[in-house]
């Protein structure tokens, strides 16, 4: 860290929760305009969202301030302490993954030896979230959706870190900033001009992180557990103003940090080709070379949520056990037999 | 088709026998959940009562009457000419189709006959309706199941009906057009051409859902073989239109039933599926959609020249006499029973609306199914609240 010389660790810490806390909204600011509001709309030959500010760029804000406006309603027999924390523990596993991913050679919050293992794990805390959600509503269609998700996210957590451990026996290391490194220094069959991003040998590993992804987050072919027309929104049926406000955060926040992920893992992170790896000009271009990526994964996440019908809850299952597990599966083996080979 | 929903249902009620010690021991009863009146599976206010069993259900019940409205009593105390004005609101979606069989049951009693360029030009719009309406369908049945995108380009390319619609009566929903004896006006100038035009973009729109919607895995996965209606059953209970001829069942009353209408003028094919789910009732009602298309542009091709407006005396009274006549509506047969006493007004008048017919088989078909085929099986059976409540 370069300031880590001159703080005081509590210094440091208070930099740093102000920049995740910072960033989480700001991403589910960008993710929710960018894709929700305007990508869309213009999908379906229509405007979105005009009026506030220059092509509507403040919709969201006004949206925000409006949600922090209404009253905070409990149902009748909800469980009030279950019922509140709910929120919280979403939005806090989302806070967390933003903890681990780098954006330059020193710009990371926390550069841990386990990262992927650790961004991986805050992840699923949301579960947790969601089934209390789904209990402390007191609703039928809660606790539908809240049990339909618990089910989902727990049977797309396999294949999503199944294929992330191809990515790992590659660069040798669990650290996501090793993870990139390896990237950068990588060559394709002797030539290091554009470095070896995994996406080339990983692809098969790219597809199922990619699909896992789609189901983590509970978007459209996977959004069983939220299925407007079915359960009218799952384990959000009775929550209202700020704290509806945190489950849309925690969706368009825990988008970026996957997209953010499958960018440092996939698509080698801040790093561009023609830069050394060491150098400090990524410092200042690598949040930006990084925000392209990110926004990049994000668009195919997006695009395929406005494209396709969702699954039936059995179809989504054995979606997950008969055919993304085996197939992630084959891919270590491969990854492996062939890692040992050269 | 008979031996799948027979399986499944043995399969049910067999795995319903196992559970049950298994529940008396643990008591863990069902549920039960009320789809509705206010969900959005139901197209506005109908109440489905579930009992489930997990996502199983056990059995449901469609509650009506939310939106009822009278229109029966209210033609009593409205002249024959006003009555039109009520029926457009039955099924709003398609609503010029309405009013032809109550005026065409009207003409029937008064025994005048509406000249040829009337009954022509009566043909195109009912096929205007029709499309108006299950366009609309082949959107929502895809946003039902979870893919928005599919429903914009379906009120999108409605759009170009609706403004034709318009362009020749006035109103987009509730044309009001139809008169005893012929219609109000004759085709505005350029009209025809312009509808060739929408009638190109309608094609173009029926390849777009074919390749997004019925091309789609998932959307087949998740329609094939649910919600299977075997041909007797259907017939048992009096579904028609699309819903029965995706059984199977060769029967549409456009051509089966001579009403003076210019549909055996021209060349078109009644389309089956052997299936009977909610596949085949998507497929169908596309296939409909284009072969309204080809319908109307034959139409306009081959218009006759002439009066628009047989001879009808200014003040309407219908004799005394009962006349009964019905038509393939979008929806399926639609039909009014007319009692008259030589008023003024009817003296009754019984609708029979086909959304009523199509919606008492759902406690049969809905048994046994999961929460989400709950979802895909209502919207394939496509009913309209306005249609069901009346």
């Amino acid at each position: 860290m370069i300031f880590a010389l001159e703080l005081a660790y509590w210094q440091q810490t208070l930099i740093k929760v102000g920049v995740v806390a910072a960033l989480v909204p700001a991403a589910a600011l960008i993710l929710g305009y960018v894709f929700l509001l305007k990508m869309m709309s213009h999908m379906q030959s229509r405007l979105g969202p005009m009026e506030a500010g220059p092509h509507g760029v403040l919709q969201l804000v006004a949206d925000g301030l409006k949600f922090i406006q209404k009253e905070d309603i409990f149902p009748d027999r909800a469980d009030r302490f279950v019922f509140a924390t709910a929120p919280v523990v979403v939005l806090m596993s989302t806070f967390l993954i933003y903890v681990l991913i780098p954006v330059g050679p020193d710009l990371v919050v926390e550069d841990l030896e386990t990262g992927v293992f650790l961004a991986l794990a805050f992840s699923s805390i949301s579960v947790i979230g969601i089934l209390m959600a789904g209990w402390g509503s007191a609703n039928k269609y809660s606790l539908m959706g809240g049990l339909r998700a618990a089910g989902q996210l727990i049977a797309y957590e396999l294949p999503l870190v199944l294929a992330v451990v191809g990515v790992v026996i590659q660069a040798g290391t669990l650290n996501l900033q090793g993870i990139v490194a390896a990237q950068a220094t990588g060559e394709i069959f002797g030539w290091g001009g554009i470095g070896n991003p995994f996406i080339l040998t990983q692809f098969v590993g790219f597809a199922v992180f990619m699909i896992a992804v789609q189901a983590e987050l509970t978007q459209t072919p996977f959004d069983m557990p939220v299925a407007e027309s079915e359960i009218v929104g799952g384990y959000q049926v009775e929550y209202t103003g700020f704290r509806f406000l945190f489950f849309f955060m925690g969706e368009f926040g825990t988008a970026f940090a996957f997209a953010g992920l499958a960018a440092v893992l996939f698509l080698g992170g801040w790093w561009v080709p023609g830069i050394d790896v060491d150098s400090n000009v990524l410092n200042v271009i690598g949040p930006i070379v990084m925000f392209a990526k990110i926004m990049f994964v994000a668009f195919l996440i997006f695009w395929f949520r406005f494209s396709f019908p969702r699954f039936r809850e059995d179809q989504l299952q054995s979606f997950a056990w008969k055919v993304l597990i085996p197939v992630s599966l084959a891919n270590i083996v491969v990854t492996g037999v062939l890692k040992v080979a050269f | 088709m008979t031996a799948i929903s027979e399986r499944r249902q043995l399969a049910y009620i067999a795995s319903q026998a196992a559970d049950a010690r298994l529940n008396l021991e643990l008591e863990t009863g069902g549920m039960t959940i009320n789809l509705g009146p206010q969900h959005p599976a139901t197209h506005g206010t109908l109440r489905l009562v579930a009992r489930l069993d997990g996502e199983q259900v056990v059995e449901a019940d469609p509650v009506m009457g939310y939106m009822h409205r009278g229109y029966e009593k209210l033609t009593e105390v409205r002249t024959y000419p006003q009555v039109t004005t009520l029926v457009n609101r039955i099924d709003w979606l398609g609503s010029f189709a309405n009013e032809v069989p109550f005026i065409l049951a009207a003409e029937r009693l008064m025994e005048v006959d509406a000249p040829p360029r009337a009954q022509w030009i009566r043909t195109v719009f009912f096929e205007l309706s029709r499309i108006a309406n299950i366009s609309l369908f082949l959107g929502d049945m895809a946003l039902q199941l979870g893919a928005i995108t599919p429903a914009f380009y379906a009120f999108r390319d409605r759009e170009h009906v609706l403004n034709q619609i318009e362009a020749a009566t006035g109103g987009r929903f509730h044309p009001n057009f139809d008169r005893i004896g012929g219609l109000k006006d004759d085709l505005p100038k350029g009209w025809i051409e312009e509808t060739r035009g929408a009638m190109a973009k309608l094609r173009t729109f029926c390849d777009i859902i074919e390749d997004l919607v019925s091309g789609n895995e998932i959307f087949q996965a998740r329609t094939r073989g649910i919600g299977v209606i075997p041909p007797e059953v259907g017939l048992a209970y009096g579904l028609s239109g699309a819903n029965i001829r995706a059984s199977g069942v060769d029967w549409d009353l456009r051509r089966d039933v001579p009403v003076g209408l210019a549909w055996n003028e021209v060349d078109w094919k009644v389309w089956t599926h052997p299936d009977g789910d909610s596949y085949a009732r998507f497929w169908l009602r596309l296939m409909e959609v284009r072969e309204a298309c080809g319908i109307v542009e034959q139409l306009l091709d081959g218009l006759p020249s002439g009066p628009i407006m047989a001879k009808v005396p200014r003040i309407i009274k219908v004799p005394a006499g009962e006349a009964w006549v019905s038509t393939e509506n979008p929806l399926g047969e639609m039909g009014y029973y007319i009692v008259s006493k030589g008023d003024l007004v009817p003296f009754r008048v019984k609708i029979r609306s086909a959304s009523f017919n199509n919606i008492s088989i759902t406690p049969w078909l809905l048994k046994g199914v999961f929460v989400p085929d709950v979802v895909t099986i209502l919207a394939s059976l496509y009913f309209i609240l306005g249609d069901i409540d009346r």
